[in-house]
């Protein structure tokens, strides 16, 4: 161990010292201790009935986000060990740049941006994974949005998110102001539809798309812009 | 009648005989190809055709003879069909001054084994070389596609540029043996005791390296291997113009290799030519070896090294494959030239 | 640079904006591969889902399992059994060189180095042979249940897998001798594709790509997962952030997973393989983010369950994804025959940036 400490003073940007292997079945509380509680704890045996829930989580970062953007700040809770923190939409940019930049756990890389879809809530809760690597630390930041209603892009504070944010518009059709090319990335250009949307049933497809390029009729029972029939003939696992 | 046998009769029954022979060598030195690279790799390569896979160049021909004749469309069909025999036929007539072994007795009459002896046998060999590659021009071009004319265009820069170099190295030996003809090469170098490459060791690997570069073998097969963009000069051919270019590949790599053992490694002299004893060890036993053996035992030599070089190594970028030629090997074989003549000066008187 | 080539492992469509032989810009087309796989865990329950994400990196399926498994143990807040631990992370290691063998072998063969491919190939075959055995598949593996491992290890694994690793430094040796010295490699890899540490973290490049630009950093050693705490092994970390860094970062990657696999198959822990859980994996409402360190990178899953057994949203962070943005920045100002070299060290696979 101390030679690689040693090592790890020699190179730059080291992340901090490898936690110590989570010892089985002793909750943790998710409330802070001096220094941060150590991220990504293997979680408790569910005591209650219900399992894990949601416990808010106070840090010196939650602080300081709540002093700089206090309107745009909603909860700030931890699950199972995971932290994450809700704000608003409307400075999202800004919000991201702070993380990237505050000296108190400076959020330097974005492992991932996604989306997910809530159709009862009428909402995307948009989704973004933040690693700093001296600190060590997840986070999960989310915000949400309402259908048809455009987030600004966070490109210009990590660059990763450029193809991150164009699947989550393939996928989810989020319109995201600001990015540098917002086209399709795994679909074909001229597809319609937004697969992983909720309302996109699992057996739909672009039927035109595939008259026109392959040619073909597809013969799926269902395509974009019809109404489902009710009488499915199909099983589901949940049956 | 003594004419017509010593001029007409006997120099075609010496063609015939070159031909057939370095055509059957050709097609099983593709056989040779795929045991070396399977040996290589660790696998047994084609074992199905005959014994061993022996059978395996008669089906190639076979197969490449029976393919369909596809012509692009836009091409220029005469130039088309031209451009492999370009290729091919240089290949084979640089043969022709190629000694295989000195004057021997056959049924009481002297002949020489070697088809003729031109006195400026170096020159003949590089000029008609270079006529080869023409045929590379020729057949990127008429295959009216973007991609084989950049690789002919790409390869035809990588052997002129290495022809120069080639050149240059062979001076230091045309410098020591006193004359351009071949079999006076081979003689000088059994005068003098020793093969030349003991005397210019850095012209035979220099000539070495420029050989591979004038045959479009690995290293320097980026024009033909690289498929990222482009996929060589012979991209449209299929059949038997393909086989033309093919078998073209693999007679210049013959006579690349009958070059360096002429020039380089005494020809068909023994080790130690013109030498009784070596540390007291008679050394009579070695010529019981006919020289044509020798010869054919040293040209096998370097096509084994040839196949070996191209498996094992990977391949130039082609800027740096020009660089290498031009910054390179040209002030070394320009440096050997200058050096070699002022040694031969000094010791020669 | 179309679909339908030989050097760009897979389906991969490159358009390159060329001034004479240099690149300006490269855009990378993708997608030809995409199967919907994300959409497909919201017709299937989790333990179904399980051998769908095999199809995804289907080079170095275990690992693909493996993150996936445990995600969803996170979830629950099971952990699987030590015995069960150590099987995986054995499996897991072994998964990891033998993706490195292949990407050697895909590598060297696209810079002209024939035989290279060959005897990489003749390593991995060892490999698969120790996964067929196990798993009755060599590639699609399916190893790992939610919990556990399913199958017990077979007579003689211990012992096959000892036979490999103590032939198998040698070999990586031999491939060092054909290429590590080799001047016309070191031409081809050296200055080609450089990327510094800070554009690498910008980007979002991980794995041997980012260790190969200075930054020495491996979720084996930040966030141990599985029993990879137990162990003791090395993070190999390149200088400069070019093609040769990488090769050697991967080669040094492989000799470190054999110590691993060395000090973990002598001590398996006796023990049951699955945990302790219900049959019907019904996690509780919520959401979860596991990440772990794949062979080509950092592979996270995002799940999000509302309480059923099928998973509301399963998110898969795919390294190759991440990593193929960083081609636009490593490929401007080179050759056309350094794209292949720069596509080749990325270690990209289709199947997991389209899935």
């Amino acid at each position: 161990m101390a030679e690689e400490e040693q090592k790890d003073k020699q190179q730059t940007e080291k992340p901090a010292e490898p936690p110590k292997p989570p010892q089985a079945a002793e909750p943790k509380a998710a409330t802070p201790k001096p220094p941060p509680p150590p991220p990504g704890a293997k979680p408790a045996a569910p005591s209650k009935p219900k399992g894990p829930a949601q416990e808010p989580w106070s840090s010196p970062l939650v602080d300081a986000i709540k002093e700089r953007f206090g309107d745009q700040f909603v909860k700030a809770y931890s699950f199972i060990g995971q932290n994450q923190i809700e704000v608003k939409k409307d400075r999202i940019v800004e919000i991201m740049a702070f993380l990237r930049d505050n000296d108190i756990v400076p959020f330097n890389y974005l492992a991932d941006e996604t989306a997910v879809h809530w159709p009862k809530e009428e909402q995307f809760e948009i989704v973004y994974i933040l690693y700093s690597f001296t600190k060590n630390e997840h986070v999960r930041v989310k915000t949400r949005i309402k259908e048809w209603e455009e987030i600004e892009s966070v490109v210009q504070v990590w660059t990763t998110a450029d193809w991150l944010e164009r699947e989550v518009y393939d996928m989810f059709g989020v319109r995201y102001a600001n990015h540098p090319d917002l086209t399709r990335i795994l679909l074909p250009e001229d597809w319609v539809g937004h697969p992983l949307r909720k309302d996109y049933d699992i057996r739909l497809q672009d039927v035109e798309w595939v008259r026109k390029h392959l040619g073909i009729d597809s013969g799926q029972k269902y395509y974009v812009g019809e109404a489902r029939d009710e009488t499915t003939d199909y099983i589901t696992p949940s049956d | 009648m003594e004419f017509a046998i010593d001029y007409v009769l006997i120099p075609f029954i010496k063609i015939l005989v070159v031909f057939l022979v370095v055509s059957g060598v050709v097609a099983y030195l593709t056989l040779a190809e795929r045991k070396v690279a399977a040996f290589i790799q660790v696998r047994l390569g084609p074992m199905r055709v005959g014994p061993y896979g022996l059978l395996q160049p008669i089906a190639d021909g076979l197969k490449l003879m029976l393919k369909e004749d596809i012509v692009p469309s836009q091409a220029d069909k005469w130039i088309f069909t031209l451009a492999p025999i370009i290729t091919l036929i240089p290949a084979f007539i640089v043969l022709a001054v190629i000694p295989f072994g000195p004057t021997i007795n056959i049924l009481g009459r002297p002949v020489s084994l070697y088809i003729t002896d031109l006195n400026i046998g170096v020159l003949y060999v590089l000029s008609i070389s270079s006529v080869g590659i023409l045929g590379i021009i020729l057949g990127g071009w008429a295959s009216n596609s973007k991609y084989p004319l950049l690789g002919a265009l790409r390869s035809a820069a990588q052997m002129v540029s290495y022809e120069v170099a080639l050149g240059f190295s062979i001076m230091g030996v045309l410098m020591l043996a006193g004359s351009l003809s071949l079999v006076k090469i081979v003689e000088a170098q059994k005068d003098a005791g020793y093969w030349y490459v003991f005397q210019q060791p850095v012209a035979f690997l220099l000539f070495f390296v420029c050989a591979l570069a004038e045959t479009n073998r690995a290293p320097f097969d980026l024009p033909e291997a690289e498929s990222e963009l482009v996929a060589g000069f012979h991209t449209e051919y299929s059949g038997f113009r393909f086989s033309l270019f093919f078998l073209a590949e693999y007679a210049g790599m013959i006579v690349a290799s009958c070059m360096a053992v002429t020039l380089f490694w005494g020809g068909w002299l023994r080790p130690f030519p013109n030498v009784e004893t070596f540390l007291g060890i008679p050394l009579h036993f070695l010529d019981l070896i006919p020289p044509v053996l020798w010869f054919a035992a040293k040209v096998v030599v370097f096509l084994y090294t040839y196949l070996w070089f191209r498996w094992t190594w990977p391949r130039y970028r082609y800027d740096q494959l020009m660089k290498v030629g031009w910054q390179w090997l040209l002030p070394i074989a320009m440096a050997n030239v200058i050096v070699t003549a002022i040694l031969v000066l000094v010791l020669k008187g | 640079m179309g679909p339908q080539h030989p050097s760009t492992h897979g389906v991969l469509q490159v358009k390159l904006k060329l001034d004479g032989e240099r690149v300006i810009d490269a855009r990378c087309v993708i997608g030809y591969l995409h199967r919907g796989v994300e959409k497909l865990a919201e017709a299937q329950t989790y333990a179904q889902y399980v051998p769908t994400l095999d199809r995804m990196d289907y080079i170095a399926a275990v690992s693909n399992c493996l993150g996936y498994c445990e995600a969803v143990e996170k979830l629950l807040g099971v952990t699987a059994p030590p015995r069960a631990q150590y099987i995986r992370v054995i499996m897991t290691e072994l998964n990891r060189i033998s993706s490195h063998l292949l990407w050697l072998g895909t590598h060297a063969i696209d810079l002209g180095a024939v035989t290279v491919f060959l005897y990489c190939f003749r390593e991995r075959e060892e490999i698969l042979k120790i996964f067929e055995n196990y798993c009755g598949a060599r590639l699609t593996t399916h190893m790992f249940r939610i919990g556990g491992t399913q199958y017990e290890i077979y007579e003689g694994f211990q012992d096959q897998v000892r036979t490999f690793i103590k032939g198998f430094p040698q070999k990586v040796d031999e491939y060092e001798t054909l290429l590590t010295e080799n001047r016309i490699w070191i031409g081809r890899t050296r200055g080609v594709g450089v990327i510094s540490g800070k554009d690498a973290i910008d980007l979002g490049v991980t794995g041997p790509s980012l260790r190969g630009s200075g930054v020495q950093w491996d979720l084996r050693k930040a966030k141990p997962y599985a029993v990879y705490a137990d162990f003791e092994f090395d993070i190999p970390v390149g200088g400069v952030g070019d093609t040769y860094d990488r090769y050697m970062v991967r080669l040094e990657e492989m000799r470190q997973s054999t110590r691993i696999v060395a000090q973990a198959v002598e001590k398996i822990p006796a023990g049951p393989l699955m945990a302790k859980m219900s049959k019907i994996i019904k996690p509780p409402v919520g959401d979860v983010y596991h990440s772990i360190e794949a062979p080509k990178g950092e592979l996270g899953y995002y799940i999000v369950s509302d309480g059923s057994t099928q998973a509301y949203r399963t998110r898969v962070r795919p390294p190759s994804f991440v990593n193929l943005q960083a081609l636009r920045k490593m490929v401007a100002g080179h050759m056309v025959a350094d794209v292949v070299a720069i596509i080749g060290t990325l270690d990209i696979v289709l199947g997991e940036i389209d899935r």
